[in-house]
């Protein structure tokens, strides 16, 4: 432990948390000078491999408003069997199956390495996943079949026990009952009327009355694991049906005349799919899969008539409100989504189209749920077929990367309070001790749902420090956090993990070094940014710009070390040299600029910004340059227009896009067809290193970026050009003097004026 | 009953009165015989041989004096034989091909006997042709002849046996009657009808040729003669009882008559025979009769073929003679012509009326002595006192009598207000310029001029117009005319298309509208010069000039939103509810369907039909499939939101059935398997038309449900019905609600579907009150059918419901359709019944309309018409065919009009009059207490015939019943029309099956209406193995019943075979295969195939009937005396039924009574 960066990314790999703070001040009032709150990243299903899950129920405190788990923090008492909760100090017994407890048999959960700790509990029958396919036919000819293929191929890649539903809807919306012979049925609603919850329960009920052997069986029934209804079959069961069902799936048969986009009843559908399983298979891990080629143009959740003249709404309508169809919208489908996270289950979107589709409506849907949130130009293209497929991986132990029903419960010891949270999650209102009255993010709340989780998901909890000023830090006290997160694994087992950290507590005032060495400026910048992107959900983009700018100008003027009133005297400690740059690159990312994005780019980008690690949300704040050139091996680059040369080739990852650029001379080389000459076979390998690389970030990224090929002087350039920071502008390319670098035609700021300004506000003593 | 007819010819006339009395009393007192027909047919016998004496044979006597006149040469031939039959021959007259001359000659010259004859047969000739106007000449002479009258009376007496000959001899008559006066004495034609009392002279001559007379009748039935009778008519007064027979002392004029001309003679005879007769006798009836034909005749006379037709009494003698002996023979011949019986019933009423009214059997004494003295006089055979069932005008002498008079010639439409032959007649019609009758038939083909007439007569100009009939093979269908990218040349202002009737003026550059006088310009593309009699010179090549009926191909103005219209498409919707399911019903219909797929309707000589199919099944939700050809099952899309109906799909729904067929077959295959074990009970139903209509709007077609429902539907959605059943409800002021829709739900669902060309048929399979009242309305306004089912079981009904859909899913349809009726100025169309929706007054919109469906078009007078240029009709439908081509059809008919009223009495259609007054009825009692329609249409007829009696038959007694020749059924018919099952239910008709019947009845055809209300009654036994022809028919009554023999009955709807108790073992077992008559399954729902002949002709005969009607007639195998006998004998209408409703001489007595109040 040698030093905190170490120190933080070993805690990261083993417990997936990172903390803006691993010094915690000690008091309230010192916390909040801190400027950047003290708050976390959870991956709470990072994967470990080396944690193999242990097979019983996890110890927990008896005292009611705290139940804690078994840590190794706990001071335990191996002659008594006694063990003192480290959170509220109950003393308690250990159950009988402790009774061999000692010093030399330990549990695990007692262990320091088992810091995380996965539990494998029986809690009632494990219940099969399910999928249901809620597939849009209003679809090209070509889009339909590719989707079609893609559907088809996923059922082999389901638990062969996995429970599959189809929904198909356009002007209509049809729900498929897949366990007939013969003749397929299925069940036909209007596109433009809701279905209450009951509706669509009556018709489960009716099925059952007309099916004449279906009977409601209690989820608990434990001779029958196998739960079915008409309409959720058994894949290995009705495999080839749904295939053949899938292959005469016709593009929705209603004409569409000029001028007009076909009417597609996403709301309703989406609706029926909801009410489905909640009403057949609450509390139970399931994907609701939603595949659209356009945006709901009747009935509840519409977004656009079906009037080709009157476009989709844009940020500019938008602003105006002049959006008719929005609130109404997105109050539909928030509706959706609470009543999907409510039973558990999650709504992923997948949504490809040249225009816009609705995700800014629907976001919530996948927000609130956990869901996936897709976005392509088409069925068509490797960027879906590649994402979908992805949604399937297996882990080493062959096992889903995918979670469901997840809660989340975070217990903090007595000096600190949960805030809230902010990521693919609902809140369960469960008050508590530990809740704190101010809310950040989704806040008043100690535990949070999170009905689907991936080994990436990412939550930012934000915690307040609650210890009066003049009362004494604990001597030597360190504070804890334990995350407990109760899931539905792929392999429908329930499991528990619980995580127990604890950090040590400072004066701010005499130990002020010690927490400014323990910032982690990474993790600060993404909770930073998640709470920016958070408001900016809700609130005008300047005031969150301003809201962040003051922030970060009071974090320097917190931190940095400077004269007052001389900016060149400012300077800011390696901790947090790259905190500014962060929030440069955020201010001009499309999380907080709408500018050139669509309502729905910027929904799709938010949504994967509040879910992903550390990792690549900072990709996403500030994109990664590579350069490779003949003069040695690739290296990363500045972010910045100076790192545009014509001798280079340029590879950028922006997590939506990976971007190969070839400079001016390597693209002028390459027409000239070099690297197919022997002689230049050096050539070959440069251009090739780029693409090999991108190649490795495509396998492993979800959702599949969409990698582009360009190079100097094409329209696709400015993929790179928009990213980078405008170091040389048309402004003042020629005051530079230099030829190096590629002018950017922008007014926005570079980095170099922004961290200027900045200077010149930190140190000034007027604010 | 039959024997006890024989009974009477031979003992008659003796009992008669008291069978009379007895009669009376109970026709009157309607309690009579309470329940027990045969009891009152006990009496009946009494009263009936009573009448067949009296009347019958001296009437015909008479009768026969008249087609003296038609024909005296005929007579004389004849006369032997006929003289009896003479009623007969009276209408034989019409052959006429005397009269014509006859009447030529007559009137000029031998006004007063001849003239009167000739006339008769003239107008008998007239009334087919066009009634000459000869006749209010005639009528004239009539007046003095009402002096003669008197003696015709006596004849008529003598008649009455004969009495409805007599009646119809009676019109003859007072046409004679009148002709012959009418050179004396003009004015009242009615008074000139006394004078038929000629026919008293008839009656004289009655009694001097005797039967001499009667021959010649029969003989000038035959030829000439004859039409004298059948123009009269109608008058088949029978009625006129002794009574009528003093007013007609006048008969001496008849007497006169005969003595003139004595080929003339004979019609006078009648004619005088008829009013006089009775008076003096019921011998007085038959003149009538005789003078009835005689009017006729006068038309007649002018058109020999209608004449002829009128002859058709000519057949009627044989017939007639055939069966009664000397008197009783004229008994036979007076039933035809109903006066005789309705002389006895009239005696009584005359009786009343006379003073004595109630003491019938007194009167009847005194009128019957003084029948007696004709008798005595002219034919002593007339001893008839009472009412004889056999004298009184039969329905089936009249349809025999037309069916031998006109069957044999085609019927030419090139004359102007020709009456065509009675639908019961087979004939060709050979279109020159008037739609055939087929497609048109007016109530009268002679319209007054002025309202004033109109409304003094009460006749009603009606239409019953069957626009999309199917023709005979021999007949052409109509021509197709494509006039190009202008479309049909039209009229400016009122449209009118172009028709034979437009005259071409300036030399072929314009042309005036026949209907508006509105002169147009001819297009020039059109443009065709003139021939030198002005016609042009294309006339021939062009069908719009010279045909009544021809099809205009319509141009994209014609079409919805200016779009040809897409090919039509079917939709089956099967309930597969438990019921429908357990019952076999849903299997037998998909298998069922699988090969009738193959025979949609298609257009000419197109090998594949152009109309689409789709399918719906549907319990409390609706389950649309997909049978596109490209998928490898069909599939199934259920649909439960009923209360919001929606069509699921699009594409595949609607599939040609030659692409789709095998997954359609998978699909027909799988239905019966998936629903299987259904437990659904409840059904909706509106939510399924909706649903098809949604279809048909979605795919911008027109097109046609087919909808297979079994119970009420009462499940949650639209249109839920309750049961409201109540039978309490009957003969209140409420009982109308029976027959009105529970909700408005489905008027608007109707309306919604004519929008979109969407026609319903509704198949029902009830098991109990499923309300058709109310399921009904959508097929209804739409243009479509109901068929209903009760208690569907799969053996028995099966094969009834399979040719029933076959025919249905077969026949031809038009779509979304729009009929117009435009008439020439002074008439206009006013009211319309049948099944359609109206949104304005005057277009009628039928979703669809097939080759069965009739529209009652109902006119009035809104200014005068002229004689010269008579009145004309243009029917012109627009309908998109099967193919899916927007048509215009049009018919073109053009009518006289008259003056004198008895023009218009002598041009009436008997059976289109019932069809319009059924319809009439039909809809009255939506809207009022049935005991008031029944009021209404009893009153109506009365005022026709008091209208009748007063302006155009010979003066005669008030007694006296005078009916117009073409009428003369009128009494029989309107009974059974009140008789019928909605306005007079028995109590184990269902409120379901009276809601059927009124709907089903609202849309029929006249030859529907005529059989549905007066059944065809064959006796098997009496079956020509070998020949093609079937036997005669026999009147529907019980007493012409023997147990000896089969009997089969059609009314349209069933088959009844009728097993006397007594039948020969041996026709049993050829007929079912079993050995005795107790051992018959009253269950069979066809005759077993046998292979002996009796079995194949009498199988053959039921197949020909079957093919014949619109819908496949039930067969009940009736046992005499078994329980099922009820049912059947509610069938034989001229007997008084058990619900309640009046027996054929009870409402004529009734009828005449109430004519004679209308009088007083």
């Amino acid at each position: 432990m040698a030093t905190y960066l170490e120190f933080i990314q070993q805690n990261e790999e083993r417990d997936g948390v990172r903390f803006s703070w691993n010094v915690w001040p000690s008091s309230r009032l010192e916390a909040t000078r801190m400027v950047v709150p003290l708050a976390c990243l959870l991956t709470p299903l990072k994967e470990r491999l080396d944690l193999p899950p242990v097979q019983y129920e996890p110890v927990l405190c008896s005292r009611p408003t705290c139940k804690a788990v078994l840590n190794p923090l706990c001071q335990v008492d191996y002659r008594a069997k006694l063990w003192a909760c480290n959170f509220c100090f109950q003393r308690n017994q250990f159950p009988p199956a402790y009774a061999g407890i000692s010093e030399v048999n330990q549990p695990a959960e007692l262990m320091p390495q088992f810091s995380t700790i996965e539990y494998i509990v029986q809690r009632g029958s494990p219940t099969p996943l399910i999928f249901l396919y809620v597939v849009d036919t209003c679809l090209e000819e070509e889009d339909l079949q590719a989707l079609k293929e893609s559907l088809q191929m996923s059922l082999s890649l389901l638990p062969p026990d996995a429970l599959v539903g189809l929904i198909t809807f356009g002007r209509m919306v049809q729900v498929h009952e897949l366990s007939c012979e013969g003749i397929s049925k299925s069940y036909v609603f209007r596109g433009t009327k809701d279905l209450t919850a009951k509706q669509i329960q009556q018709l489960n009920s009716r099925v059952r009355g007309y099916a004449g052997s279906y009977e409601a069986r209690p989820l608990q029934t434990q001779e029958q694991p196998l739960i079915s209804s008409r309409f959720l079959q058994p894949v290995h069961k009705i495999d080839m049906n749904l295939t053949d069902l899938l292959g005469e799936l016709q593009r929705d048969p209603w004409p569409v005349t000029q001028g007009k986009r076909p009417l597609r009843s996403t709301g309703v559908a989406l609706s029926i799919a909801v009410g489905l399983l909640e009403g057949t298979f609450p509390n139970t891990g399931a994907r609701v899969m939603l595949f659209t080629g356009g945006p709901p143009t009747q009935g509840p959740g519409m977004v656009v008539g079906d009037e080709l003249k009157t476009p989709i709404r844009s940020w500019h309508d938008i602003e105006k409100d002049n959006a008719r169809f929005m609130k109404k919208a997105t109050k539909h489908y928030e509706v959706l989504a609470n009543r999907t996270a409510a039973n558990g289950h999650c709504i992923d979107i997948y949504a490809c189209a040249l225009d816009q589709t609705g995700l800014l409506e629907m976001k919530c849907c996948a927000n609130l749920t956990g869901g996936h949130m897709v976005m392509g130009d088409s069925f068509n293209t490797s960027l879906f077929k590649q994402t979908f497929q992805r949604v399937f991986s297996k882990d080493f132990n062959g096992q889903f990367r995918m979670a469901f029903g997840a809660t989340l419960e975070v217990k903090t010891s007595r000096e600190l309070k949960i805030s809230g949270a902010i990521g693919p999650c609902v809140s369960l209102n469960a008050k508590g001790p530990c809740v704190s009255e101010s809310e950040l993010g989704i806040g008043g709340t100690c535990q949070w749902k999170i009905c689907s989780l991936d080994p990436s998901s990412t939550l930012a909890i934000y915690f307040e420090v609650v210890n009066q000023h003049n009362a004494p830090i604990p001597q030597g006290g360190r504070g804890a956090v334990q995350f407990v997160s109760q899931y539905q694994h792929s392999s429908t087992q329930r499991r528990i993990r619980v995580t127990t950290i604890a950090r040590n507590w400072a004066d701010a005032q005499s130990q002020l070094q010690h927490i400014e060495a323990a910032f982690d400026q990474e993790a600060a910048a993404v909770l930073m940014a998640r709470l920016g992107v958070y408001r900016a959900e809700s609130e005008e983009g300047p005031d969150v710009l301003r809201w962040l700018d003051r922030q970060l100008i009071r974090l320097c003027q917190k931190f940095g070390q400077y004269n007052k009133d001389d900016p060149n005297s400012f300077r800011l400690s390696d901790s947090f040299s790259l905190y500014p740059q962060f929030m440069f690159h955020l201010r001009r990312s499309p999380f907080l600029q709408v500018f050139n994005n669509s309502p729905d780019e910027s929904s799709y980008y938010r949504h994967h910004f509040a879910r992903q690690d550390l990792t690549q949300s900072l990709i996403m704040i500030q994109p990664i340059l590579y350069s490779y050139s003949f003069s040695g091996p690739p290296e990363p680059v500045l972010l910045d227009s100076s790192s545009i040369l014509a001798d280079r080739i340029l590879l950028m990852d922006t997590f939506f896009q990976i971007v190969i650029y070839l400079g001016e001379t390597i693209a002028q080389w390459q027409k000239a067809g070099y690297q197919d000459m022997p002689e230049y076979e050096n050539f070959r390998h440069l251009l090739q290193a780029p693409l090999d690389d991108a190649q490795e970030i495509l396998q492993t990224r979800f959702p599949m970026p969409r990698y582009i090929n360009t190079e100097h002087g094409s329209s696709q350039a400015r993929f790179l050009l928009s990213k980078v920071n405008p170091s040389q502008t048309h402004n003042n390319l020629y005051a530079w003097g230099q030829e190096s670098g590629s002018p950017i035609l922008t007014d926005d700021v570079s980095l170099q004026v922004f961290m200027d300004h900045l200077k010149k506000l930190a140190v000034s003593s007027a604010s | 009953m039959s024997v006890n007819q024989q009974a009477h010819t031979g003992l008659p006339y003796g009992q008669p009165q008291p069978g009379y009395q007895g009669y009376q009393q109970s026709g009157y007192g309607g309690q009579q015989m309470p329940a027990v027909h045969h009891s009152q047919y006990g009496a009946y016998n009494g009263p009936m041989p009573g009448y067949q004496q009296p009347a019958p044979p001296p009437g015909y006597f008479p009768s026969l004096g008249f087609p003296s006149k038609g024909s005296p040469v005929c007579l004389n031939s004849d006369t032997p034989i006929l003289a009896p039959n003479f009623i007969g021959a009276l209408r034989a007259p019409p052959p006429s091909g005397a009269p014509p001359p006859t009447s030529g000659a007559p009137v000029p010259a031998g006004q007063p006997v001849y003239s009167q004859f000739g006339q008769g047969d003239v107008q008998n000739g007239i009334g087919a042709s066009a009634v000459q106007m000869q006749r209010p000449s005639a009528s004239q002479p009539f007046i003095p002849g009402t002096a003669p009258t008197p003696v015709s009376q006596p004849a008529t007496f003598q008649q009455y046996g004969p009495p409805p000959t007599s009646a119809q001899q009676l019109t003859n008559h007072m046409a004679g009657m009148q002709i012959g006066t009418s050179s004396s004495a003009p004015p009242p034609a009615g008074l000139g009808y006394g004078s038929s009392t000629s026919v008293p002279s008839a009656s004289g001559s009655f009694t001097a040729t005797g039967s001499g007379h009667y021959t010649p009748y029969s003989s000038s039935q035959g030829p000439p003669p004859v039409n004298v009778s059948h123009g009269l008519p109608p008058t088949s007064l029978s009625p006129n009882l002794s009574l009528g027979q003093p007013a007609f002392s006048g008969p001496p004029m008849s007497a006169q008559h005969p003595p003139q001309a004595s080929g003339f003679v004979s019609p006078p005879c009648s004619t005088g025979i008829g009013p006089s007769s009775y008076p003096s006798t019921t011998g007085a009836p038959r003149p009538s009769t005789m003078q009835g034909s005689p009017l006729p005749g006068h038309a007649l006379t002018g058109l020999p073929t209608s004449q002829p037709n009128h002859v058709s009494s000519p057949p009627p003698h044989p017939a007639m003679s055939g069966p009664p002996p000397g008197p009783p023979v004229l008994g036979l011949q007076g039933p035809p012509p109903p006066t005789h019986p309705s002389p006895s019933g009239y005696q009584m009423q005359q009786n009343g009326s006379f003073g004595q009214v109630r003491g019938p059997q007194p009167n009847y004494g005194g009128s019957y002595p003084g029948t007696p003295n004709y008798g005595s006089q002219p034919a002593p055979p007339p001893p008839p006192k009472r009412l004889d069932p056999d004298s009184i005008p039969s329905p089936i002498q009249v349809i025999e009598d037309d069916r031998n008079n006109r069957g044999s010639e085609p019927f030419i439409t090139g004359v102007r207000g020709q009456v065509p032959p009675l639908v019961t007649t087979n004939f060709l019609v050979k279109d020159q310029g008037n739609a055939s009758p087929r497609y048109i038939r007016c109530t009268s083909y002679n319209i007054p001029c002025t309202s004033d007439m109109a409304k003094q007569s009460q006749v009603p100009l009606a239409a019953v117009i069957k626009p999309l009939a199917t023709l005979p093979t021999d007949e052409t269908p109509p021509y197709l005319v494509d006039h190009g990218e202008p479309g049909p040349i039209r009229c400016n202002r009122c449209k009118a298309y172009m028709c034979p009737f437009m005259q071409f003026i300036e030399g072929g550059r314009r042309f005036q509208c026949c209907f508006c006088s509105c002169v147009t310009e001819v297009p020039p593309h059109y443009f065709q010069h003139l021939d030198h009699t002005g016609r042009r010179v294309d006339f021939y090549d062009r069908p719009e000039l010279s045909l009544g009926s021809y099809e205009f191909l319509a141009t994209a103005s014609y079409c919805k939103n200016n779009k040809f219209p897409n090919p039509p498409a079917f939709i089956f919707m099967i309930d597969v509810s438990y019921n429908a399911v357990k019952s076999g019903l849903v299997r037998l219909i998909c298998e069922e369907l699988k090969s009738l797929l193959d025979y949609l309707p298609r257009e000419g000589s197109i090998e594949e039909s152009a109309i689409r199919v789709g399918f719906v099944t549907y319990n409390k939700v609706l389950h649309f499939y997909n049978v596109k050809s490209s998928l490898a099952q069909p599939q199934m899309m259920v649909v439960s939101d009923v209360a919001d109906m929606f069509v699921p799909l699009l594409d595949g729904f609607l599939v040609n059935v030659n692409e789709s067929r095998t997954v359609i077959v998978s699909l027909l295959d799988q239905i019966p398997e998936m629903f299987a074990d259904t437990r659904e009970t409840e059904t909706v139903f509106a939510p399924v038309i909706q649903a098809g209509m949604e279809a048909l709007k979605a795919a911008e077609c027109a097109g046609k449900l087919f909808i297979f429902h079994t119970s009420l539907p009462i499940a949650e959605a639209p249109g839920k019905l309750k049961n409201r059943d109540d039978r309490k409800l009957i003969n209140t002021d409420k009982e109308k609600t029976l027959f009105q829709p529970q909700t408005s739900f489905y008027s608007n669902l109707a309306k919604d579907c004519v929008a979109q060309g969407c026609c319903v048929d509704l198949f029902l399979f009830p098991n109990q009150y499923l309300d058709v009242a109310t399921l009904g309305v959508v097929p209804y306004q739409t243009g479509g059918s109901i068929y209903k089912y009760a208690y569907f079981q799969l053996e028995t009904d099966q094969e009834r419901f399979l040719n029933d859909l076959r025919r249905d899913v077969q026949k031809e349809v038009g779509f979304d359709a729009v009929m117009r009726v435009r008439t020439s100025t002074g008439i206009r169309a006013t009211d319309f019944f049948g099944a359609f929706y109206m949104s304005n007054t005057t277009d009628v919109e039928l979703a669809g309309l097939d080759c069965d469906k009739t529209i009652t078009v109902e006119f009035k007078h809104d200014d005068k018409l002229s004689e010269d240029s008579g009145a004309l009709l243009q029917c012109a439908l627009l309908y998109t065919s099967c193919a899916g081509q927007r048509r215009l059809r049009i018919h073109n008919l053009s009518l006289n009009c008259c003056t004198q009223l008895a023009d218009l009495y002598r041009n009436c259609e008997t059976d289109t009059l019932i069809n319009y007054l059924a319809k009439f009825a039909y809809r009255g009692v939506l809207n009022n207490p049935v005991k008031t329609v029944r009021d209404t249409l009893i009153n109506q007829c009365a005022q026709i015939l008091a209208c009748y009696r007063k302006n155009c038959a010979s003066p005669s007694s008030a007694g006296q019943l005078i009916l117009p020749e073409c009428m003369k059924l009128l009494p029989v018919y309107l009974n059974c029309v009140l008789k019928s099952d909605v306005l007079q239910p028995g109590a184990d008709v269902t409120t379901d099956d009276r809601a059927y019947i009124r709907q089903l009845v609202s849309s029929m055809d006249v030859a529907e209406t005529n059989v549905f209300f007066y059944p065809r009654l064959l006796p098997l036994s009496k079956v020509d193995i070998d020949s093609d022809t079937l036997p005669a028919a026999i009147r529907n009554s019980e007493e012409r019943l023997s147990k000896g023999d089969l009997y089969l009955l059609e009314n349209g709807l069933n088959i009844f075979v009728w097993v006397g108790v007594n039948v020969q073992q041996s026709l049993i077992q050829n007929l079912f295969g079993v050995s005795s008559f107790s051992s018959i399954s009253s269950t069979l729902s066809t005759l077993p195939v046998l292979e002996n002949s009796f079995s194949k002709r009498v199988r053959s005969i039921i197949d020909m009937f079957q093919s014949q009607r619109s819908r496949y007639m039930k067969l009940i195998i009736v046992k005499q005396e078994d329980k099922l006998e009820m049912l059947f004998k509610h069938f034989l209408v001229e007997d008084k039924s058990m619900s309640g409703g009046a027996s054929y001489v009870d409402f004529l007595c009734h009828m005449h009574k109430e004519i004679r109040q209308l009088l007083s």
